[in-house]
């Protein structure tokens, strides 16, 4: 009798096991932590893709209600999938967007923009991925919403979608 | 003799800490990125992991010691961009107090019960 109950509970055991570890697969194991503050958005410089000349952030980020900030490569196909969504939002006329163009070469990204459409008012290069890493990114696609007080007000690690296209207009309503 | 002994022990306490003072750059910024949790690819340090943000990461680890920051600085900064996770050493605060406490909780009670042993057999 009792060697019967220590197998069924064995049994149960590994079927317990079994379901936890079966429905863990699914999940996304990547853990972003949560930043609370508002940061306000550093200052950096670079050259803009098409003219080639230096532009400082801070003569950039003036005289518009809402900045985005999208981070974005052409070899990147998330960026392809939320192009779309920039798009949309650069009929926003309270809204500007600035690209930074993430270790891409210039002839691809201009290839791309040729493709799908120029949503960006200016686009800035990082070439090598530092002024990512100083902006506290992680990688592409990411977009940050930065208010009139350049405090980035909400942070969207990987590419935009429809929820979030709704999300961003309540904001900067 | 014995101030000859002194003096080969004092000799080699200053030769030890000559060793510790010629960190190098490089070595310091191998030694901050297996210090820093790569947040892209995880389970590897920045150190290990060869993904563009630790590219990256590393870039800018040696540029802020081009600048001249110390080590605990560059830790504060990346601290202020990425958040506390990023580092390997977890801080102690609200969250984190159980970690903590709870080895030296275990440390103490495992004393208590083999104190008590003591004293019963004694």
């Amino acid at each position: 009798m009792k060697n019967k109950i220590l197998i069924i509970l064995i049994i149960f055991f590994f079927i317990f096991c079994f379901i936890v570890l079966f429905k863990g697969l699914n999940n996304s194991n990547i853990y972003i932590p949560k930043l609370k503050s508002e940061k306000l958005l550093i200052n950096f410089k670079s050259k803009e893709l098409f003219s080639e000349i230096e532009i400082s952030s801070d003569k950039l980020f003036i005289d518009s209600d809402f900045y985005i900030l999208n981070i974005w490569s052409s070899w990147c196909l998330p960026c392809r999938d939320e192009h779309k969504f920039l798009m949309q939002l650069n009929k926003n006329s309270s809204l500007m967007i600035v690209g930074l163009n993430y270790k891409d070469k210039s002839i691809n990204a201009k290839k791309f923009l040729n493709e799908l459409g120029n949503p960006y008012s200016t686009i800035l290069l990082d070439t090598d991925g530092t002024i990512s890493i100083e902006l506290g990114a992680y990688g592409v696609p990411e977009t940050f919403l930065i208010n009139d007080e350049k405090k980035i007000i909400k942070k969207i690690i990987g590419p935009i979608n429809e929820q979030l296209i709704n999300e961003i207009n309540l904001m900067i309503k | 003799m014995k101030i000859f002994k002194f003096f080969i022990i004092i000799i080699l306490i200053f030769n030890f800490s000559n060793l510790n003072s010629q960190e190098t750059d490089i070595e310091l910024s191998t030694k901050i990125s297996k210090n820093i949790r790569c947040l892209v690819c995880q389970g590897q340090s920045i150190y290990d992991s060869n993904s563009d943000f630790a590219n990256s990461m590393k870039m800018v680890i040696d540029k802020k010691l081009k600048e001249g920051s110390t080590e605990n600085e560059i830790y504060q900064y990346l601290k202020n961009q990425y958040g506390q996770w990023i580092t390997y050493d977890p801080e102690f605060n609200k969250k984190t107090y159980i970690l903590w406490i709870l080895p030296l909780l275990i440390f103490l009670t495992g004393g208590l019960i083999i104190l008590r042993k003591i004293i019963v057999i004694k």
